[in-house]
């Protein structure tokens, strides 16, 4: 039996990242994966006969650049189609949309606030430049504050460096964003109820929070660094749905000689000592290696595969303390014909982006409300794309595949999710949409709704968050996944860990991966 | 989609070529005919008329009026006489350059400020506990100018007053009321039409009447492009990058680094950006907006090596251009072009200090034939071309 050097537990795109960066380094690599195929949340199915859906994650947010060059995935099959404007429609009939070309946007805004109009260009700016101040920090393995190793301080002392540069301005705004609420932070800039409701939903997508709730401005500045990469369109829609880009980053990895066995559930990581030697699969066969990395989230991998026994008791207590709170769910619908909007009833450059119900922040926090106390919104945020209309080949000629985003759909929902509560969510959902298009419900016909508890069974995301644990500044940098265990290193020798869980977080960036291989590897990425 | 002007009828019927551009949201003709020369030519031998209704305008009405004014930009808006025009651009705390344009004293207590860029909400934020009403009529007061020696002349044959150089009066033409000002962005001659968008086509109309017998012509952004750097005048994102919009602070400008310095009145007690550009005049800015100007057998030798003749860029540029002394870039020139007038190859430059003084020999970088070469130039006095006409 072929020997391997490191052994990968769940082909999602993060462990695939791993695998191709270590396998291209020349490491034997092992990546196992659970289910038939490959991909993780990142995952286009044929649901239903001739509709093709990306069944969880929908769009390629913050795919990192380094990864589309270094492991040339275009040459593996990926392509990024332009997902440029956001239409909120409105209550009235109105809507609010943010177009790309710069004219046509300021138009737009300018029709609902002239001041909202021309801060839209500062505050964009400012972000811009934030998000430049920040973006370093998404390549590197953060540097733990606390720490005596050199290697650590000396990261810290360089970080500490670039922050001094920073003019004093911007590190006042920086700190706003690290401090204030989404609400509050766009409240100093903008007037337009709309615009400020679409803006602050990317504060609280795949968290239990609202947003007035403090920390969620941070989120907002994750967007703005897809645009630091906008040629490398790190923001957009993937030909053939999510799935092609764990496809194109799996094709990466072989093609560096990695294997890939599918259908290969890992039900436990062997420790002997303080080192991982290897994993047991769940017909009891065992493989052995001596680096084992979890793309699995931090429960599963410490609390399930590894077991508590194995580990410090304040590692399993940061552990246990992690929060998930999974907060959001996907309603993929099959249509006959496109939706009809009220705002824009005929079709156009509006169902090429994305549709936002995001009517105010006060819309957006209502909806909060609800969850915070364990029910579905009953009027939830919504983001909607339209794939079909980017890639035919997603659904049979005139007909249309549409994604939902719904937030809030909470893990812990009164009574427990069921089948019934999971066709009143989806009834919610299609209910609320069709308040902005009513054709809608005529055009399904088919409808698949997925829970946090779906996400957790299929994908195996902990009470089904997007981001394997909630992006909130408790959680992030230096203490993701617990204090003293972020770069990608854990309490067990030759245990790593390459998932969203680890710094630096969800989306589809495949950063955590590479960062994880890099360490591995021994390379200051 | 992008808007049309209120002259729009007019202007596309003349426009043969086809060729629009953007300015500010609107389309506007590049040139009219298939070639921009002749309308270059008529700018200075006759009467041009161009469209800039896409300009920004403000209605700064009330008690604090000229005081906001007064306050926003460096130049005295106080002493502006009923009338009056003044050119001036506007900074932020940091004396770095937001933007320039013109501010106009309609009456006492009524000023209209037109810009590259929106300014409402900037006007709004500094007019905070001031008595004053800030109106955006960007879109509702369509403008014409019309620019040459001929111009004068036009107007006055429609019943048009005389007016001194920068100096505005109502005036009615054909029983449209209409303001004109003695103002223009070629160094020429020339006026500018202010009217409701409802009489655009009427004004529009009596003009191109009256200028018939005068040889006026419309004219695009080309031929305003070329006339426009021999009168040496700036553009905004083109020889500036507007502070609001900068991303590393080298790309900052001052009035001062601008050659705008004659703009700033440090004797006024309080403006926008003055502690920081007091500190900057008494340490002399690092930086200057200056004209240069390449040498002709310079050129001719570049191209004589390859066995070309001089070639000779039809239309003004504007990109960034390396300008050296010796060896070591000194600056930069951010726009430039053949003078079909001045029959001279014309640019405008950044340079940094000492190279910016009158008649310092630097080299300007030219691709000749795929290969980038070094051609002589030298700085000189800014406006290329200031014909006593434009003032008289």
């Amino acid at each position: 039996m072929k020997a391997y050097d490191v052994i990968i537990v769940g082909g999602g795109h993060n462990g695939l990242a791993c695998a191709a960066y270590l396998a291209r380094a020349g490491r034997k690599v092992l990546v196992l994966e659970r289910r038939e195929r490959v991909g993780g949340a990142a995952w286009s199915e044929e649901v239903f006969p001739g509709f093709r859906f990306s069944v969880f994650s929908y769009v390629v947010s913050l795919l990192r650049p380094e990864i589309i060059r270094e492991l040339e995935l275009p040459r593996h099959g990926l392509q990024i189609l332009p997902l440029e404007s956001t239409v909120t429609p409105l209550a009235n009939g109105d809507y609010l949309a943010q177009w790309s070309d710069h004219d046509q946007n300021r138009r737009e805004l300018a029709r609902h606030s002239p001041r909202d109009a021309e801060a839209y260009d500062e505050f964009g700016l400012l972000l811009h430049r934030m998000a430049r101040a920040v973006k370093p920090l998404l390549s590197t393995a953060p540097p733990n504050p606390t720490s005596l190793d050199p290697r650590e301080l000396f990261d810290l002392l360089r970080l500490g460096r670039y922050f001094r540069r920073l003019p004093e301005k911007d590190l006042n705004a920086l700190w706003k964003l690290l401090t204030m609420s989404a609400a509050d932070y766009l409240d100093e800039w903008f007037e337009s109820e709309a615009l400020k409701g679409t803006k602050s939903a990317s504060g609280i997508i795949g968290t239990l929070l609202g947003p007035r709730s403090p920390g969620t401005a941070y989120v907002l500045l994750h967007h703005y660094m897809g645009e630091l990469d906008g040629v490398f369109r790190a923001w957009g829609f993937a030909k053939g749905g999510n799935g092609s880009v764990s496809a194109a980053i799996a094709a990466a990895a072989q093609s560096h000689g990695a294997d890939i066995r599918t259908q290969a559930s890992v039900s436990k990581i062997l420790v002997s000592g303080e080192r991982a030697i290897g994993v047991v699969l769940d017909g009891g066969e065992e493989l052995r290696a001596p680096i084992v990395v979890s793309g699995a989230d931090p429960r599963r991998t410490f609390l399930g595969l590894v077991g508590e026994a194995h580990l410090p008791n304040d590692f399993v207590a940061a552990i246990q303390r992690y929060k998930f709170r999974g907060s959001s769910g996907k309603v993929n619908l099959a249509l006959s014909e496109l939706p009809r909007f009220t705002c824009m009833p005929e079709p156009g450059p509006h169902l090429r982006g994305a549709i936002s119900i995001s009517p105010s922040v006060d819309y957006l926090e209502r909806a909060y409300d609800d969850a915070k106390y364990g029910e579905i919104s009953r009027r939830p945020y919504m983001d909607i794309v339209i794939p079909s209309m980017l890639d035919p080949s997603m659904a049979p000629p005139g007909k249309h595949v549409m994604s939902i985003f719904v937030q809030y759909a909470p893990y812990h929902v009164n009574g427990g999710w069921s089948d019934a509560k999971r066709e009143q969510f989806g009834d919610t959902v299609v209910n609320t949409l069709a308040e902005y298009a009513p054709n809608l419900k005529g055009a399904i016909l088919h409808r698949q709704v997925i829970t946090p508890a779906d996400i957790e069974r299929i994908v195996g995301l902990s009470e089904g968050n997007i981001f394997q644990g909630e992006l909130t500044l408790q959680q992030m940098f230096f203490l993701r996944p617990a204090p003293a265990w972020s770069r990608y290193r854990t309490p067990i020798h030759g245990l790593y860990q390459c998932g969203s869980g680890t710094h630096p977080g969800g989306g589809v960036m495949g950063a955590s991966g590479r960062n994880a291989a890099m360490a591995i590897l021994g390379v200051r990425a | 989609m992008l808007k049309t002007t209120p002259f729009h009828e007019r202007t596309a019927a003349l426009c043969v070529s086809h060729a629009w551009r953007r300015w500010a949201g609107y389309v506007v003709a590049s040139s009219y005919e298939l070639s921009h020369e002749r309308e270059y030519h008529v700018i200075r031998t006759a009467a041009a008329l161009f469209d800039v209704s896409p300009l920004y305008k403000y209605l700064v009405r009330g008690r604090d009026a000229a005081r906001l004014l007064d306050l926003v930009v460096p130049r005295n808006v106080l002493k502006a006489e009923i009338g009056q025009v003044l050119y001036t651009p506007w900074c932020d705390h940091a004396g770095k350059v937001i933007d320039d344009g013109t501010v106009a004293r309609l009456r006492e207590d009524t000023f209209r400020m037109t810009s590259a860029e929106p300014n409402l909400r900037w006007l709004e934020d500094n007019a905070i506990g001031m008595d004053v009403e800030i109106t955006d009529v960007s879109e509702s007061i369509a403008a014409l100018s019309l620019q040459g020696p001929m111009a004068g002349s036009i107007l006055q044959s429609l019943g048009a007053p005389t007016l001194k150089y920068f100096r505005l009066a109502a005036a009615r033409l054909r029983d449209t009321p209409v303001e004109i000002s003695r103002t223009g962005y070629t160094g020429d001659l020339g006026f500018e039409i202010w009217m409701d968008k409802k009489s655009a086509l009427p004004v529009w109309d009596a003009l191109m009447e009256a200028g018939r017998g005068y040889g006026i012509m419309p004219a695009g952004m080309l031929a305003l492009d070329i006339a426009r750097i021999e009168a040496g005048l700036m553009l905004l994102d083109v020889d500036y990058v507007p502070a609001r919009k900068v991303l590393i602070d080298s790309q900052l400008s001052s009035p001062y680094e601008l050659d705008l310095g004659w703009t700033v009145n440090l004797g006024k007690e309080r403006f926008i950006g003055r502690d920081a550009l007091a500190a900057e005049k008494a340490r002399g800015p690092q930086w200057q907006f200056v004209g240069i100007e390449l040498d002709w057998n310079s050129l001719e030798r570049l191209y004589a090596e390859v066995g070309l003749a001089t070639r000779l860029p039809g239309a003004a540029w504007r990109m960034s251009v390396p300008i050296y002394s010796g060896g070591e870039q000194v600056g930069y020139a951010t726009s430039g072009g053949w003078s079909p007038l001045l029959k001279k190859y014309i640019a405008l430059a950044h340079l940094r200090a000492p190279w910016f003084a009158v008649d310092t020999p630097l080299e300007m970088e030219i691709t000749v034939e795929h290969r980038r070469k070094r051609a002589a130039a030298r700085v000189v006095k800014k406006p290329f071309f200031d014909p006593p006409r434009k003032k008289a």
